[in-house]
């Protein structure tokens, strides 16, 4: 017990006589030390109910996702958000993307980054408090524990008892329930790649890919480790987040903070005292008592804090209660930290270089994408030459190459398209496998690539070496054009 | 045994040695590191017992579960050849035509055919029908023996001067190695052939020469090749008229031809291939680009296609 205890006002600290020590602050961090278990305190307020809220929101996105339907049509699977392996396809919504059509990923992958940037310059590690999966799982599972365990004075306690049936009877429950929470997180994942309804009655009967199997049991191994028994540990060993955030938050940027000039000098205050002299802290150890991450946030900014803000609520709190203004722990920024101590007014600097900065890039990236699917392509044409013969002499002198052509179709139709080539004068096509001569229309099929045998046939006198040529596909309907460059191979006498 | 250090921070013994003053920290091993090594120990000891695991001699410990490798594959194998019968068997009974109409057959065809072309021709005739001196281009619209389905199939049914009795039998006499002709009726021979193909272009044949050759060519090579050089496919006669030479297409290599007379092997492949992989192969090589139509109905040539089953049972291939 430390002076926490010794502490007489309204907190509630002496009532249930918590032992607020900050098992991961600064004096007691040690390389050789072994992770000291952290029971973090239900906190109240606007900061505990944003992030209720986010977690709801974000979960049920996640679990909700993959059983929204989209009519794809015959012999495709509904769903609106799938990424279909088997048949090389993205769909999300209205949009359908093929393997080649990677880059809009690239394009989201980027279009996060400088979300993530721009998060971070204007609120600091909002994404790490707030949304990152490692948080809102380890919400919920603190959640679970809360409701079998109780809160934290209730759970130290009960990790300090010897055991009994009630202390097994908990203990087997809470990780149960960890147990399905993490089983459902891992089945929900395997419904993004696989019809959801049809996927989950096979998992039920036994009659899934063993695969899908493979990957529920390792994400619900990966949950129930990580959000269940190595929490903070995640963000302060494995994460390279903390690390790199340093570089993507300034001096104006908004951060989690403890008001030194306000709180100092700490320490404990009876009712009816003067607040004359002292700081607003009353040392009462709320902001410790509900961290998850087990630090004193009146130690300053560090790299274990995920900036969840539950501190904020807890201070407020007792502020209220001992009747001084709300804020001691708020969101602030280093400017302001630094304009306070020289008796300056805080300013906040949302928009600035840095942000307008990220926000341009966003809204470029963002534009250039739906630019992108806006006019995307639904007719492709890939021309390979055969290299083995690199052209072929005929008996009346002239020459021929051949060609593998895919018609790459993108619609659920099918469609009739014209093959031409230009570039070399004199030539004339010849599909092998079709009747029809001169004119060649072929029958590209729907949502897939048709291959067709060219021959290309030039004259005799074409001339030894490489000719450039260009094919063309038509859709005799929509007049979609694809082209793709090729050559024409040629060699001297035989 | 004397008491090792300890390191006073992190309560570790210390391995005894020292270099410039730093001292290695003798950490045991982790546990959970330790206790897998140990599972792992007795995983091998488990899979020596269940699966083929040691050498003794000229065998092995064969494992209680019996399992092999070899015997996989030999019933992956039959599993996949019986698979494929249906295909095969309606590929055996099909035209070019009904092949091409059938996108499915099509595939098949060509698939199956690429796969045994690959593994038995290529050798010789190139990928992609290539060709090679002495090995004709099978990608060009020049057919010694004939460029119908009907007839390529035939050909590699008997084979080109192989051990089978129908096979195709063409032999090009040697003229010079022989004495059949003197060396300088020969030269005129030459000038007369190359006169009379489309090499004459290039090759500016020599016109006294050529006038006699014309003589020595209707005496000795017409029978063949034809009065005007145009070939014959039921004696297997290449064609002189076009550019395209199975030896060589200059004024050396074509009198080195009429000298020698060279002619190649081609295997009988009938025993090796069942009807539906010898039809895959020849759609396959039909298809390289100087393929011919169909033979006409069956009506008008009736001996122009042999049946295949006339020829004794089919054997059962690799394939």
């Amino acid at each position: 017990m430390d002076k926490a205890t010794l502490i007489d006002t309204t907190a509630r600290a002496d009532e249930h006589g918590i032992d607020a020590r900050a098992v991961n602050s600064k004096e007691s961090r040690a390389l050789y030390k072994k992770r000291e278990q952290i029971y973090p305190k239900l906190a109240q307020g606007y900061f505990r109910n944003l992030k209720w809220a986010a977690m709801i929101v974000l979960l049920g996105i996640y679990y909700i996702t993959p059983w929204l339907r989209w009519d794809r049509g015959e012999g495709r699977v509904d769903q609106a958000v799938l990424v279909d392996f088997e048949g090389r396809r993205f769909y999300f919504f209205f949009i359908e993307l093929w393997p080649q059509e990677v880059y809009y990923i690239t394009g989201l992958l980027i279009l996060a980054s400088f979300a993530i940037f721009l998060s971070s310059a204007l609120f600091g590690r909002v994404w790490c408090g707030y949304a990152c999966p490692q948080t809102v799982w380890t919400d919920l599972y603190i959640y679970v524990e809360r409701a079998i365990e109780g809160d934290r004075n209730a759970r130290m306690r009960l990790d300090k008892a010897p055991m009994s049936l009630s202390k097994a009877t908990k203990k087997i429950s809470k990780h149960a329930v960890w147990i399905v929470i993490a089983a459902a997180t891992g089945g929900a994942w395997v419904f993004y790649f696989d019809d959801a309804p049809t996927l989950f009655r096979n998992i039920f009967t036994g009659q899934a890919d063993p695969l899908v199997y493979l990957f529920i049991g390792l994400l619900t191994f990966t949950t129930y480790a990580l959000a269940g028994t190595m929490r903070e540990q995640v963000c302060t060993y494995m994460c390279p987040w903390p690390r790199i955030q340093a570089a993507m938050i300034d001096k104006d940027a908004l951060s989690v903070a403890y008001r030194v000039d306000r709180g100092e000098p700490r320490g404990a205050h009876k009712k009816g005292d003067s607040w004359e002299g002292r700081g607003d802290c009353i040392d009462c150890r709320q902001c410790v008592a509900v961290c998850p991450q087990g630090i004193d946030i009146r130690d300053g900014d560090q790299l274990e804090c995920i900036n969840c803000a539950l501190c904020i609520d807890a201070c407020d709190e007792i502020m209220e209660k001992v009747g001084r203004p709300k804020g001691l722990i708020a969101y602030d920024s280093y400017a302001n930290a630094d304009r306070r101590k020289a008796g300056k007014q805080a300013r906040y600097r949302l928009i600035r270089p840095r942000t307008i900065l990220y926000g341009t890039l966003m809204a470029l990236v963002a534009a250039f994408m739906i630019y992108g699917l806006a006019t995307r392509q639904t007719l492709d044409l890939n021309v390979i030459r055969d290299r083995s013969p690199p052209f072929v002499r005929l008996a009346d002198g002239s020459i021929r190459n051949d060609y593998a052509l895919k018609l790459i179709n993108m619609t659920d139709r099918p469609r009739q398209v014209r093959i031409a080539i230009d570039g070399l004068q004199g030539t004339r096509l010849q599909a092998p496998t079709l009747s029809a001569n001169g004119d060649i229309i072929v029958q590209a099929n729907a949502d897939s690539v048709t291959n067709v045998r060219i021959h290309v046939v030039a004259p005799a006198n074409v001339g030894a070496g490489s000719h450039d040529l260009r094919f063309t596909i038509h859709d005799t309907e929509t007049g979609d054009v694809a082209t793709s460059a090729s050559a024409f191979l040629a060699g001297g006498p035989p | 045994m004397t008491e090792r250090e300890r390191d006073s921070v992190s309560g570790t013994e210390t391995t005894g040695h020292e270099w410039d003053g730093v001292k290695e920290l003798d950490t045991p091993l982790p546990r959970w590191w330790l206790y897998i090594f140990y599972a792992c120990i007795l995983a091998a000891v488990i899979y020596w017992v269940l699966m083929p695991a040691w050498p003794i001699g000229n065998g092995y410990t064969k494992g209680v579960l019996g399992f092999s490798d070899r015997n996989n594959v030999a019933a992956d194998v039959g599993a996949l050849r019986s698979a494929r019968a249906p295909m095969f068997e309606r590929l055996a009974d099909a035209s070019t035509v009904e092949i091409a109409a059938d996108p499915e057959l099509q595939q098949f065809a060509r698939a199956a055919g690429e796969s045994v072309f690959g593994d038995y021709c290529r050798t010789c005739h190139g990928a992609g029908g290539a060709g090679a001196p002495g090995y004709p281009v099978l990608a060009d619209d020049v057919w010694i023996w004939g460029g119908s389905l009907a007839e390529i199939e035939h050909t590699l049914r008997v084979g080109i001067r192989a051990d089978h009795p129908e096979t195709r039998m063409s032999m090009m006499p040697a003229f010079g190695r022989d004495g059949l002709l003197t060396p300088q009726q020969i030269g005129d021979v030459t000038e007369y052939a190359i006169s009379i193909s489309a090499a004459g272009a290039r090759l500016d044949p020599n016109r006294a020469a050529a006038a006699r050759g014309a003589v020595l060519y209707q005496e000795q090579c017409a029978a063949c090749h034809g009065a005007t050089g145009a070939g014959d496919r039921n004696f297997g006669a290449p064609s002189l008229n076009d550019d395209l030479w199975l030896y060589g297409g200059s004024r050396e290599e074509i009198r080195r031809q009429i000298e020698l007379g060279r002619g190649g092997v081609m295997p009988a492949w009938e025993a090796r291939f069942d009807p539906g992989t010898l039809r895959a192969l020849a759609y396959y090589v039909h298809e390289m680009g100087g393929g011919e139509p169909d033979a006409p109905p069956p009506a008008a040539t009736p001996a122009a296609v042999p049946e295949p089953t006339q020829n004794g049972p089919p054997s059962a291939p690799l394939r």
